[in-house]
């Protein structure tokens, strides 16, 4: 089943768009709709962020975005609320982006199952790191939640050892620092994936900064896809519960611009 | 499981970015910890410039009054910089000079680690950047412009509740934007492998003298060692050289701000659960589904919702206890101690200083009790002012 996640990548061209919003913003009704508007306009899998009091690998956007949530009563178990809600009406993959501790309080056993029951097929830990992964991997993957290992402009000799164990597909932090819009990208980005390439045939996608189609095509065109958060963020902190059609309309311009790459 | 375990408290949750550099961190301890040179450099400064070492003293007065074991304090409040928390930064910055960094980066609570890591940058010719949360930066306005003096720049953190623990999560974050030149400073034994050994061991020369300026000046070990807790670090260096000595009672003071059933307080062990949080697991004050709880204590030092990992570790197994002081008794101790002895201490400091009044006089006339007296109270006698209503400016 974690073959799934790897069926997101197989579009026509072999690219995937991954947009990311934050559960609970501004509600959870808010996010079942931008859920399927976004499907609707295209996205390839969906990043779903259960909120996090303190979102340390997160820049200012996310981390207003996770406190809007929290303020809104937004939980773990409202988060598994939303994916019920929209699992009623689609089977667009989807993926979990948060941080441990909400995770590992949950309990790993019962958090994964009910993942597995779902259908969420893979989870985003920044705060996990390879070494740490041990104490959650097998469960998640016993329940068919790959967890997604994350590389990063410093991660140098460590590519060979962490991407060998990677499923699913494998996030590539695009800079340095926490998420947030960027206007360039200095990380010799080609060289990361292809020595990724090297030693997995997991795909990987390129994430944090990314907030233009030309970008967005760019880094689909090194990679196999593109994954956008912080713009898409902005998007409902401006226009709230009427961003729908905001965020569709981005939605599809970032996805057209990945299946040209 | 990662390295860095105390029991299975600990560990090294923290970005992909930051995994190299925390690897390099800790092969540079790994080798100048064992380096004769480096360690002459480090006593050097530790004797010359931060005071070393400091007093342990006879609190005669005070013994008197409270009618059982003898009191010791051993005074950090005299080092230079006027806390326990020079000792980590000098050790710090040797080691981050030595890997080449030109930058520390730091967080701080109630401002005594900014000053400090602010103090050894000065030294030592590197750039500083200090975060501290806005809350703290007002009611600690002094140390603020401490800092600048000394030539840092000082960040009021605006997010999540303006205390310490945003103002690491602030530090985390330039830390992963910035590495290659920069070297986060941390404050105490938390955080992610190596931080908590590397803070501990630094802080360690605590008890290294107290072990032996006890010894000296009663010929046998104390019945117990009292320190207040909020990360942890003065009470591990109090506690560490007495870990292996079995009847030396080692005690750690958490606030319990307006008090424990209440919602405002910082007693991660009272009140707290397991969790990972800050690059280590341990105990943190937090709600049902992993969010991490608002603290409050009078003291900004302790005002934070975990502990470190070693000391989670000595809660599990039973070797330390930890115990809450509410402000109102902190705030009586302060006053008491300056009284009783002429010693202001730190806020902090006073919730030790309160837990030994409430036991010495469990203890015969021929035991001793040692108290950390981790920093002096300077930073904290308008914020007194203020609880006991009197309206003076800092």
């Amino acid at each position: 089943m974690i073959d799934k996640i790897k069926k997101v990548f197989e579009t026509e061209n072999g690219k995937a768009f991954i947009p990311f919003i934050t559960a609970g913003d501004p509600d959870a009704e808010s996010t079942v709709k931008f859920v399927l508007e976004m499907e609707r306009a295209g996205a390839d899998m969906i990043e779903l962020g259960i909120p996090f009091s303190d979102p340390t690998a997160e820049g200012v956007v996310i981390q207003e975005a996770n406190i809007r949530a929290l303020k809104g009563g937004m939980t773990t178990d409202t988060a598994f609320g939303i994916v019920e809600k929209i699992r009623a009406q689609s089977e667009i993959p989807l993926a979990f982006m948060t941080y441990i501790n909400p995770v590992f309080h949950y309990g790993y056993e019962r958090f994964f199952a009910k993942c597995e029951e779902l259908n969420v097929g893979a989870i985003i830990l920044p705060d996990c790191p390879y070494e740490e992964s041990g104490e959650l991997k097998d469960i998640a993957e016993s329940h068919n939640v790959a967890v997604v290992t994350m590389i990063s402009p410093t991660s140098d000799d460590r590519i060979r050892r962490v991407a060998k164990d990677a499923k699913g597909f494998i996030y590539v932090v695009s800079s340095m620092g926490v998420t947030g819009v960027r206007t360039e990208f200095n990380t010799d980005l080609d060289k990361i994936v292809t020595a990724l390439k090297n030693e997995t045939d997991v795909p990987c996608a390129i994430g944090f900064g990314i907030s233009t189609p030309e970008q967005a095509k760019r880094m689909a065109s090194i990679s196999d896809g593109a994954i956008v958060g912080s713009a898409i963020v902005r998007i409902v902190a401006e226009h709230g519960r009427d961003a729908a059609p905001y965020i569709y309309e981005f939605v599809k311009s970032m996805k057209d611009a990945v299946a040209e790459a | 499981m990662g390295k860095g375990r105390f029991g299975i408290h600990g560990g090294q949750y923290i970005t992909e970015t930051l995994m190299n550099e925390l690897i390099r961190l800790e092969e540079a301890y790994e080798h100048y910890k064992n380096d004769k040179d480096f360690n002459d450099e480090l006593n050097h400064l530790f004797n010359t410039y931060a005071g070393r070492p400091s007093l342990l003293y006879y609190a005669d007065k005070m013994t008197k009054d409270l009618g059982g074991a003898k009191i010791y304090l051993k005074r950090e409040d005299l080092n230079h910089t006027g806390s326990h928390k020079i000792n980590n930064v000098l050790g710090q910055a040797l080691l981050a000079k030595k890997m080449g960094k030109t930058r520390l980066i730091a967080e701080t609570g109630a401002g005594q680690h900014g000053v400090a890591t602010a103090t050894a940058a000065a030294l030592l010719d590197m750039e500083c950047e200090v975060f501290m949360g806005k809350e703290d930066t007002d009611r600690q306005a002094l140390n603020v412009y401490r800092m600048e003096l000394l030539g840092a720049k000082v960040h009021a953190v605006t997010t999540g509740t303006m205390t310490l623990k945003d103002a690491v999560n602030d530090a985390m974050r330039e830390w992963s934007n910035r590495v290659s030149d920069t070297h986060y400073c941390l404050g105490s034994v938390m955080g992610p492998h190596p931080f908590p050994t590397i803070v501990r061991d630094f802080q360690s020369i605590i008890s290294k003298e107290a072990r032996a300026q006890i010894l000296e000046a009663e010929g046998k070990l104390p019945a117990a060692v009292i320190a207040c807790v909020g990360g942890g670090s003065n009470s591990i260096g109090s506690f560490y050289n007495f870990i292996e000595d079995k009847d030396v009672e080692l005690i750690g003071c958490e606030a319990a701000g307006l008090g424990i059933d209440t919602d405002k307080h910082a007693a991660t062990i009272a009140k707290g659960s397991i969790g990972i949080f800050h690059g280590m697991k341990s105990y943190f004050c937090q709600d049902e589904y992993g969010q991490i709880a608002p603290v409050y204590s009078i003291s900004a030092g302790l005002d934070y919702p975990g502990i470190g990992p070693e000391h989670a570790y000595l809660h599990d197994i039973g070797r330390a206890q930890y115990v809450p002081i509410t402000d109102e008794e902190a705030v009586d101790a302060f006053e008491y101690l300056s009284r009783t002895e002429g010693i202001i201490p730190a806020i902090e400091s006073a919730h030790a200083v309160a837990q030994a009044r409430k036991i010495a006089k469990n203890y015969s006339k021929d035991q001793s009790i040692i108290i950390c007296i981790s920093g002096r109270g300077d930073k904290d006698v308008a914020a007194i002012a203020r609880y006991r209503g009197v309206d003076i400016h800092d």
